[in-house]
């Protein structure tokens, strides 16, 4: 079934003292999101991706449209209890020591008594704090507040896991820890959908992704298809220290490196390539395709909406 | 459902009591400490007056303090700091984070209260050496103290939902002060002619009314309080703190949180 | 994804009902404490340790205890008590804290003299307190006027009185009454028209209402004084000049002695009887009348002022 499904859902700040001025944090966004699918929300900061986590929170209310997650309503505690958030650089009652917090978020989240200690030991150390039970969160470091985030938003066994942000504050070694993390609560049947301006973290990880810039959504689709779309490349590699005019000539971008030449040029010119190196003659290694990264494919979403920016004004 | 409302109100609860709140008991016990010996030594004729007087009124007042310290902050700091996502995101209503959050800072105040109490009832048997069965009436002089705390408490957390804490502290002070001198207003409203009067009575029913609810000089006096009065007294807190977090609720429900 | 419909409609409608609620209980709260709230405003009776108390909101607490005082004995919520004897510390009290508070002398020498039911009977004290007054404001002619009015009205001693009115005409200022008055202690004072000039001074000088029913009050019961003596001095000439009692009022107005019925003050006929005493018809809404009572009558205990206007 339709795990998250948008529709039109939009909204608009009324910003200044007598409130006339109308901002436009979101406009109608059409979305759906299918369960057990990881689904990456990328866009620039200031993109609305906070704002539609909200909206889907129950936390601001929409201008116009709608959502549905599961089937149910946005404010249907059924639904929330088969939810998990975590919200951009989180924040917890710093007076509570772990154990305390994830307890009461247990609480609140309907965890039965019997199995709310184990559960929080397990998911706690599940997401590599092990030791902190009884450590106050004010004593805690951004890197383990983060952790922590993560561990309340999957305590409870939700369906669907929401994360803001989930690798903000994280060094290498615990954003590959969250990737991992996020990989077996796929395998585990979850759906995660998250927001991120970290586009290479949403290549690895993603099903599917959905770009979106100034409050608009520009492209949603599987990351292949994405970036597929963009004219491809081949990588060339050949034995010696000697780049042909020819390459040149067909705008190859060519690397040296002790007794073996690199090149990037366009697939069209594959063929005039190999007719180039094949007459010298010079003895080809490798000839690889070289997928577009998707970092490629989001700027170029992203700068053409320069011009558009006035609009939202 | 109510499992959640106990379960934010005993959070509540713990949170106060980790800001070190109940430290202002040490203040208080020193306080009647002082004043019990002095009193004791100059031997007028009054102590019991001055003890139940002086007890009473600092109840009430540490209370108060508390109650509109505590307060304010509770709905603005958590959606300044953000804390309260992770709660809304799970199965807990709007409203039941309201009521809850007032049964926490209720009950700290009457736990607050109650070792407050044991400190004036010492004091007291200090300077006479024996209790009197007027005294009982010391307790129902703390109880509507509670009361009061009750209503204070609501009014606090319905400024807390839409105003700074700033504000809120303000507001919820002036009331209070107001309040003392309800049935005053209530009086000079009486004077006035025309739509003056209608405003002003208008007001004047709106303030809570806190001078019933003060029988700290009758009780220091040893005057019976009459039931009549308890009754209609802890009726009118249910009623008027119900209103406030009827409005604290409304407010909250529509609130777009930052 | 709006907000719950459900409990925005169950809140308001709660708000309401509570709201509703809390004014019935309170006006129900009020009734059971005003006597109470007015004995325990008292529990610090002495007027200079108050004063100390008030931190310097001296002003607002004696308009604050003026207001209880002003509710008390007004019109309002206990007709029919006999509370008089704390209005001599309510307005001691009241005076300290704010000397320039001027009604509260007139309400001294208007209640707290007179004798009681009318009043709490202790003019003593009522002058004392003209005398504070007159010390704090010397040049508010209206404050020697209420003296002269306690020594003329309830101590009969027109010496004194004579004197407060002459004092307070030299006031700058002053209302021109004070001269007439200082002059008519000296020759009339007995007279019936002193009097009445007097209470009609005080009708026009005040601003307060429940000083100006009680005026009201007092110039209905000379009048019907006046007119009863009359009526019955027509009747004894009847008698002489007939032989025998009229009947009715219409016998006299027969004998061309009297134009229509006589009407009191508050517009009922007069009744003639047997015995040729002439009796107003309700007597319990004529209070401080001398004549015209019937025989055994008792007054009720707190006098009937005239409504407010």
């Amino acid at each position: 079934m339709t795990a998250i499904d948008i529709l039109g859902l939009e909204k608009t700040y009324s910003v200044g003292f007598w409130r006339k001025k109308p901002r436009c944090a979101l406009r109608p966004l059409h979305l759906q999101v299918e369960e057990g699918e990881i689904f990456g929300f990328l866009g620039p900061n200031g993109a609305g991706k906070t704002t539609t986590l909200k909206l889907l929170m129950g936390l601001v209310y929409p201008t116009a449209g709608s959502a549905k997650i599961l089937g149910m309503e946005i404010n249907d505690p059924r639904m929330k209890a088969q939810i998990g958030f975590l919200p951009e650089q989180p924040y917890f009652y710093d007076y509570l020591t772990a154990g305390e917090l994830l307890n009461y978020y247990g609480q609140l989240s309907g965890v039965a008594p019997k199995e709310r200690s184990r559960k929080v030991r397990e998911v706690l150390e599940r997401v590599g704090l092990p030791d902190v039970m009884r450590v106050q969160l004010r004593k805690f470091s951004k890197g383990m507040l983060q952790r922590v985030g993560i561990a309340q938003a999957i305590l409870h066994d939700p369906r669907i896991v929401f994360l803001d942000e989930p690798m903000s504050g994280l060094d290498p070694m615990g954003r590959r820890e969250v990737r991992d993390l996020m990989e077996q609560l796929k395998q585990e049947g979850k759906t995660v959908f998250f927001s991120t301006h970290i586009l290479s973290d949403a290549e690895a990880l993603c099903d599917r992704v959905a770009i979106i810039h100034l409050g608009e959504l520009r492209s949603v689709g599987a990351v292949a298809d994405l970036t597929s779309s963009v004219e491809g490349k081949i990588e060339l590699i050949w034995h010696g220290n000697q780049v042909p005019a020819a390459m040149k000539a067909l705008g190859a971008d060519c690397h040296v490196s002790g007794d073996t030449v690199r090149a990037v040029l366009l697939e069209g010119n594959q063929d005039a390539a190999l007719e180039a190196l094949r007459r010298e003659p010079l003895r080809i290694i490798s000839l690889i395709p070289v997928r577009t990264s998707l970092e490629e494919y989001f700027v170029r979403q992203v700068q053409p909406s320069q011009a558009v920016a006035g609009v939202t004004k | 459902m109510s499992g959640r409302i106990l379960d934010i109100a005993s959070n509540t609860f713990r949170e106060a009591v980790r800001d070190r709140v109940l430290y202002n008991l040490i203040a208080f016990a020193l306080l009647m400490s002082g004043a019990a010996i002095l009193v004791g030594q100059i031997s007028i004729g009054i102590e019991r007056l001055v003890v139940i007087n002086l007890g009473l009124t600092a109840v009430s007042l540490f209370g108060i303090v508390i109650a509109i310290f505590i307060g304010i902050g509770l709905v603005s700091k958590e959606i300044d700091k953000r804390t309260l996502y992770t709660v809304l995101s799970r199965p807990v209503q709007r409203w039941e984070f309201i009521i809850g959050k007032f049964f926490g800072l209720a009950g700290t105040l009457v736990v607050n209260a109650f070792f407050m109490s044991v400190g004036v009832f010492a004091a007291l048997f200090y300077v006479s050496r024996h209790f009197q069965t007027s005294d009982g009436w010391v307790l129902v002089a703390l109880y509507f103290i509670i009361l009061q705390f009750l209503i204070i408490t609501a009014l606090a957390l319905l400024f807390s939902s839409f105003s700074s804490p700033l504000l809120s502290a303000v507001f919820a002070f002036a009331l209070f002060v107001i309040g003392t001198f309800a049935e005053d207003l209530r009086g000079f409203a009486g004077l006035t002619k025309g739509i003056v009067r209608w405003l002003a009575t208008g007001a004047a029913y709106l303030v809570p009314n806190f001078s019933a609810l003060n029988v700290i000089s009758s009780v220091a006096h040893e005057q019976p309080v009459a039931g009549q009065l308890i009754l209609s007294n802890t009726a009118y807190t249910l009623v008027y703190a119900s209103m406030a977090l009827c409005g604290a609720v409304l407010i909250f429900e529509h609130r777009n949180l930052k | 994804m709006s907000p719950s419909w459900r409990i925005t409609i169950t809140a308001s409608v709660l708000l309401v009902a509570c709201l509703t609620g809390s004014v019935l209980l309170l006006r129900g709260i009020d009734r059971e404490r005003s006597a109470a709230t007015l004995e325990e405003v008292l529990y610090i009776s002495s007027p200079t340790l108050l004063k100390r108390m008030s931190l310097g909101y001296d002003g607002l607490l004696a308009d604050v205890y003026w207001t209880r005082a002003v509710q008390y004995f007004g019109d309002k919520l206990i007709r029919g008590s006999e509370h008089f004897d704390l209005l001599a510390p309510l307005l001691e009290i009241t005076t300290t804290l704010d000397p320039h508070l001027l009604v509260a002398y007139e309400y001294g020498s208007n209640f707290l003299a007179p004798k009681i039911p009318g009043g709490a009977g202790q003019p003593q004290r009522a002058i004392k307190l003209a005398e504070f007054g007159i010390r704090n404001n010397p040049n508010q002619w209206h404050l020697y006027y209420d003296l002269g009015f306690i020594y003329y009205m309830e101590l009969g001693d027109y010496a004194n009185a004579e004197q407060a009115f002459a004092d307070g005409a030299k006031v700058p200022n002053a209302h021109q009454v004070m001269r007439i008055m200082a002059a008519k202690m000296a020759e009339h004072a007995g007279n019936i028209q002193t009097a009445r000039l007097m209470w009609v001074t005080t009708y026009q000088t005040t601003l307060d209402p429940n000083v100006k029913s009680n005026a009201v009050a007092h110039l209905n019961a000379l009048q019907v004084d006046e007119d009863v003596t009359s009526l019955e001095g027509l009747v004894s000439h009847y008698c002489e000049t007939m032989g025998h009692l009229p009947q009715s009022f219409s016998d006299l107005a027969a004998a061309n002695m009297l134009r229509s019925v006589p009407v009191d003050p508050l517009g009922h006929t007069y009744k003639l009887m047997p015995d040729g005493r002439v009796e107003v018809r309700v007597p319990d809404d004529l209070p401080f009348i001398e004549k015209g009572t019937p025989i055994g009558y008792i007054p009720p205990r707190m006098p009937k002022l005239p409504p407010v206007k």
